[in-house]
């Protein structure tokens, strides 16, 4: 009952124009996503450790993608997220044994650091359907201008036995942040919040 | 300033009795409060939006309330969240004037609610959908309380539009069984554990 990856998919935006000003460097965002079997779709199963393990290797692994399609290092990472969509067959309680016992800690290993919590969303879904995943700065939650999200879709997943496992990592906030907070130059990053 | 005019409001209710499993003498409801309004920055670029900030105050407010009043009273409350989609007129930072005054409201209303209001946001399209997170109010490392609600509208937003989402929950994911910071075991200090 290990990983079974039936596909990865990279995206990588880049905002070089917002409301017609011009975004220099522009702002970028990349989102990675595994599609993987669901070892327990079909079945009620009360000991989801299968999962929690198959977490930490796609924590890694979707971590490093990201921070490769960037061509950052670790450090220059900014904010992330992670999320999940299970296929019909499967129960929302499947995305969260692969998103939280075991997923951020390799993939704070990824982009360095990595006080603050990762932040995240889950749900049932078919093919071809969007999948939100939230984004925060990585050592300081309350960071306004890094609160954001980034769409991904896969026209051919997730299928009914299978569960879409997302990963995203920036190196930038919002283009034209302007609605005041916290800055992630004023941010300490020790707590984890501010 | 201009006033806020608003266009459409949705409210969303979610029972889940079962998953499969055992279902809990209790089912899970999670709310959602949306409110449609003109953007008033659509079509030009504002340099200095946060007055609207203040704008919103009332309306958040108002949001919230319905969720406590939908959901029981703020005692029935354990989990929450925000978001906002941007009509395709507007920009991403339009959606960002919602974190105060969408956050802040619910965190009124709600007591031992330390913890930050998870939230995400978008540029959409008519009938674009948004997947809300959704964590424990008083800590935000509750892992039974981790989840998320999908809402939307098939005819909104429109261009100059502004999709405002709140959303609430009264317990933990049906089932729940992956372990970690238990809401029993929370000190409610920091916000986060």
């Amino acid at each position: 009952m290990s990983l079974n990856i039936r596909k990865i998919a990279v995206n990588v935006e880049e905002t070089h124009i917002e409301a017609g000003r011009t975004i220099s460097p522009p702002t970028r965002k990349a989102v990675a996503v595994a599609v993987i079997s669901n070892p327990f779709a079909g079945t009620y199963t009360e000991d989801l450790t299968p999962l929690t393990d198959i977490g930490a290797e796609l924590g890694g692994l979707l971590g490093q993608r990201c921070v490769d399609a960037l061509g950052i290092t670790p450090a220059q990472a900014e904010s992330y997220g992670k999320s999940a969509m299970v296929g019909e067959n499967g129960e929302l309680e499947h995305a969260a044994a692969i998103l939280h016992p075991k997923l951020g800690a390799p993939l704070r290993a990824a982009v360095e650091k990595g006080a603050a919590l990762v932040p995240s969303s889950k749900k049932m879904g078919s093919p071809g359907q969007v999948l939100d995943v939230p984004l925060g700065h990585k050592d300081a939650a309350y960071v306004r201008s890094h609160f954001d999200g980034i769409e991904v879709s896969l026209n051919d997943a997730p299928r009914a036995g299978e569960i879409m496992v997302a990963v995203a990592v920036t190196d930038s906030g919002r283009p034209l942040p302007r609605v005041g907070g916290l800055t992630h130059e004023e941010a300490k990053g020790e707590d984890g919040l501010r | 300033m201009p006033d806020l005019i608003l266009l459409l409001t949705v409210l969303s209710v979610y029972e889940v009795f079962h998953e499969g499993g055992p279902a809990p003498d209790t089912p899970l409801r999670r709310a959602a409060a949306l409110a449609i309004i003109q953007n008033p920055f659509a079509g030009r670029y504002v340099e200095d939006i946060q007055p609207f900030m203040e704008d919103l105050k009332p309306l958040g407010l108002q949001m919230a309330q319905r969720l406590v009043d939908t959901l029981g009273g703020p005692q029935n409350v354990q989990g929450y969240g925000k978001g906002t989609i941007v009509g395709e007129a507007g920009e991403l930072e339009h959606g960002a004037l919602w974190h105060a005054p969408g956050g802040y409201a619910m965190r009124q209303l709600l007591d031992n609610s330390n913890a930050i209001v998870p939230s995400t946001k978008k540029v959409g399209g008519v009938g674009a959908r948004l997947d809300v997170p959704i964590t424990h109010i008083n800590a935000s490392y509750v892992r039974s309380h981790f989840d998320a609600m999908e809402v939307g509208c098939n005819d909104t937003p429109r261009a100059g539009e502004l999709v405002l989402v709140l959303v609430m929950s009264t317990g933990a994911r049906i089932h729940n069984r992956a372990g970690g910071l238990d809401a029993a075991d929370i000190k409610g200090e920091d916000g986060l554990r």
